[in-house]
């Protein structure tokens, strides 16, 4: 193939390369447009106002932007609030991530098995919640977890799943809710990509399915298992909508609990300077999370 | 575009089938199994029964009578309300929903469409760099461009307008990613030869021939971003003060927060919050194959 791309290629007239040019600035010339003011710009203007520290002169001066150097992330480091809601967000991942790839690998796995009857209805029920957006959802959950609005009342009064201690893992409930059919989906995708002549043979011996799943199925979709993994990473660490709303519903949400939140409050104060700062940091973090994540699959993967 | 449903269908018979062949699954296993995904379907498909049955009541009788039966079925009383408190506040958001998410994922979905043709079709300088660039666009995470996009649009004086939310959902570097990769496999290099050979320019190629190749991608594409525009708040939340410029999202959100104050806006946020998912639930089951024909496309390249 390219063996006749590059004949076509040598017999092209100047003139044709000439538009081809024209054909190439058309298609590409809107989205890096657009690209370069709305994503390469912004993180520009970021680390810059990062980098830069207001000054005043006396009490009552005007204030200037003076270059501070990394004095703002030294800051961001010594902010506890934004620490600890980094340090939320950590535990919260480490317990909902797992708890919500483990439900949708189980589920794939269960509608990739023969021992189910309705897989389209229970398919389609569980996909149902990733269509209602975090917002909305965060408002339903609110309601239902509730002493006074739930429906379920006898147990919402008992157990105070908007208090301090519990705040966070409604807040985890909610997101599984979301996510866990979405995630269902890939996994149960990348399952049916594997032809059924692989555990074929291991039927015939007589295998069970719980034998197929963990020696067979497993280990062959453990790409689309990391490729979750980060998602969710990436989405734990930039919660904001979900617990946004549930402060209207507990007040054991502070206005700093995520560090999206922290980045939110910071800018209101208005100390763009800092929140800039945070935004970076945050997003090194996610990145560096994410990536190492990757690679730390991708090495296993070439080990096994 | 029917090829690749054609084909989940097919995989989805054949492992289906597979008990079939084996020897006859446990009934214990087969008991479990069942038991395992009815509670589950009861733990997602609950709540939104309930707010389907809280919405077709009426304020007084949400607190006090069974929560997961109808009482006084109100409901379309209830959507009358809420399409004209104030005005008809509630269907503004709903259009401005639509503006943002559906005309705004349309133009990302074509702008990234022809990117990503350009990059996979056609050999130029900077093209490996560009596609680089674009990929670490991908990792960039939404909430972090949130506030430098605040501080930039409010230098121009553009914040709390149409444009703030707008303009920046446009652009989708997730799309160009995804439609690089299938128009290199889905459009053939000699079916554009031949185009040329007929004289069709390359412009009118792509918009005639290799859009429609292209087509399961593209629609991939366009409900990612979508749903993406749709749920998102901090763009919102930062950039807008003004209640006629609200997504609908927002708006649910904001009349949320004023419920100590203003009470009876319980009922208008349940049925709100409804009125705004049926047509998302819909849409979503409709589309479902080509949610999985795309996700496995994404999951396996």
């Amino acid at each position: 193939m390219t063996a006749t791309t590059t004949a076509a290629r040598v017999k092209k007239p100047a003139r044709k390369r000439a538009q081809h040019k024209r054909a190439i600035a058309f298609f590409v010339t809107p989205f890096a447009v657009l690209f370069s003011l709305f994503y390469l710009l912004p993180i520009g203007y970021a680390i810059r106002q990062s980098l830069m520290v207001v000054e005043r002169e006396g009490t009552f001066g005007a204030p200037t932007e003076v270059f501070g150097g990394l004095s703002q992330y030294a800051q961001v480091f010594q902010d506890n609030d934004f620490v600890s809601s980094l340090g939320r967000m950590f535990l919260f991942g480490i317990v909902q991530v797992p708890i919500m790839l483990g439900l949708a690998l189980l589920f794939a796995l269960l509608l990739d098995s023969p021992l189910l009857r309705g897989k389209r209805f229970f398919r389609l029920a569980f996909f149902v919640p990733y269509a209602v957006p975090g917002v909305i959802a965060a408002i339903m959950w609110g309601n239902l977890f509730s002493p006074n609005l739930s429906p379920f009342s006898d147990l919402t009064s008992s157990v105070d799943f908007l208090g301090a201690d519990l705040v966070l893992w409604s807040i985890a409930n909610v997101v599984t809710w979301v996510f866990v059919g979405y995630n269902m989906l890939i996994i149960y995708s990348s399952l049916l990509s594997i032809p059924v002549e692989t555990y074929e043979a291991a039927r015939m011996d007589g295998a069970g399915q719980f034998r197929i799943a963990w020696s067979i199925k497993i280990p062959l979709i453990r790409p689309a298992i990391a490729l979750t993994a980060v998602f969710s990473i990436i989405g734990t660490l930039q919660l904001l909508a979900e617990p946004q709303v549930f402060q209207s519903f507990s007040s054991a949400v502070t206005s700093t609990f995520t560090p999206n939140m922290a980045v939110y409050a910071t800018a209101s104060i208005p100390n763009s300077n800092l929140a800039a700062a945070m935004s970076v940091v945050l997003a090194l973090v996610t990145f560096v999370l994410s990536f190492s994540f990757l690679k730390f699959t991708q090495r296993k993967e070439a080990r096994s | 575009m029917s090829s690749t449903v054609q084909r989940t269908k097919e995989l989805e018979s054949s492992h289906s089938a597979q008990g079939a062949r084996g020897p006859r699954e446990h009934v214990m296993s087969r008991t479990v199994a069942m038991v395992i995904m009815g509670a589950f379907t009861l733990y997602f498909l609950v709540p939104i029964w309930w707010l389907l049955v809280a919405g077709s009541k009426d304020t007084g009788s949400i607190l006090t009578t069974n929560p997961l039966w109808f009482a006084d079925f109100q409901l379309f009383q209830n959507i009358g309300d809420l399409f004209t408190y104030r005005d008809g506040v509630y269907l503004e958001w709903l259009r401005n929903s639509v503006l943002y998410a559906g005309v705004g994922g349309a133009v990302a979905t074509l702008l990234a469409g022809m990117c990503g043709y350009a990059l996979a079709k056609y050999r130029f300088r900077g093209r490996e760099m560009i596609f680089n660039v674009v990929l670490g666009g991908v990792l960039v995470p939404a909430t972090a461009l949130a506030l430098p996009l605040f501080l930039i649009f409010s230098e121009v004086q553009l914040t709390n307008t149409f444009w703030a939310v707008f303009l920046p959902s446009i652009v989708s570097p997730f799309g160009v990613y995804l439609t690089r990769i299938f128009a290199a496999s889905s459009v053939s290099d000699e079916l554009l030869e031949a185009a040329r050979l007929d004289g069709a320019g390359e412009v009118r190629t792509f918009f005639t021939v290799s859009i429609r190749l292209m087509a399961p991608a593209l629609i991939t594409v366009f409900l990612f971003q979508f749903v993406t525009i749709w749920n998102n708040f901090f763009l919102p939340l930062i950039m807008l003060r003004d209640e006629s410029l609200f997504p609908v999202t927002y708006g649910l959100y904001a009349w949320n927060t004023q419920l100590n104050q203003l009470p009876e806006l319980r009922s208008l946020v349940l049925i709100g919050a409804l009125v705004s998912i049926v047509p998302l639930i819909v849409a979503f089951l409709s589309l479902q194959r080509f949610w999985r024909s795309g996700l496995a496309a994404g999951a396996v390249k």
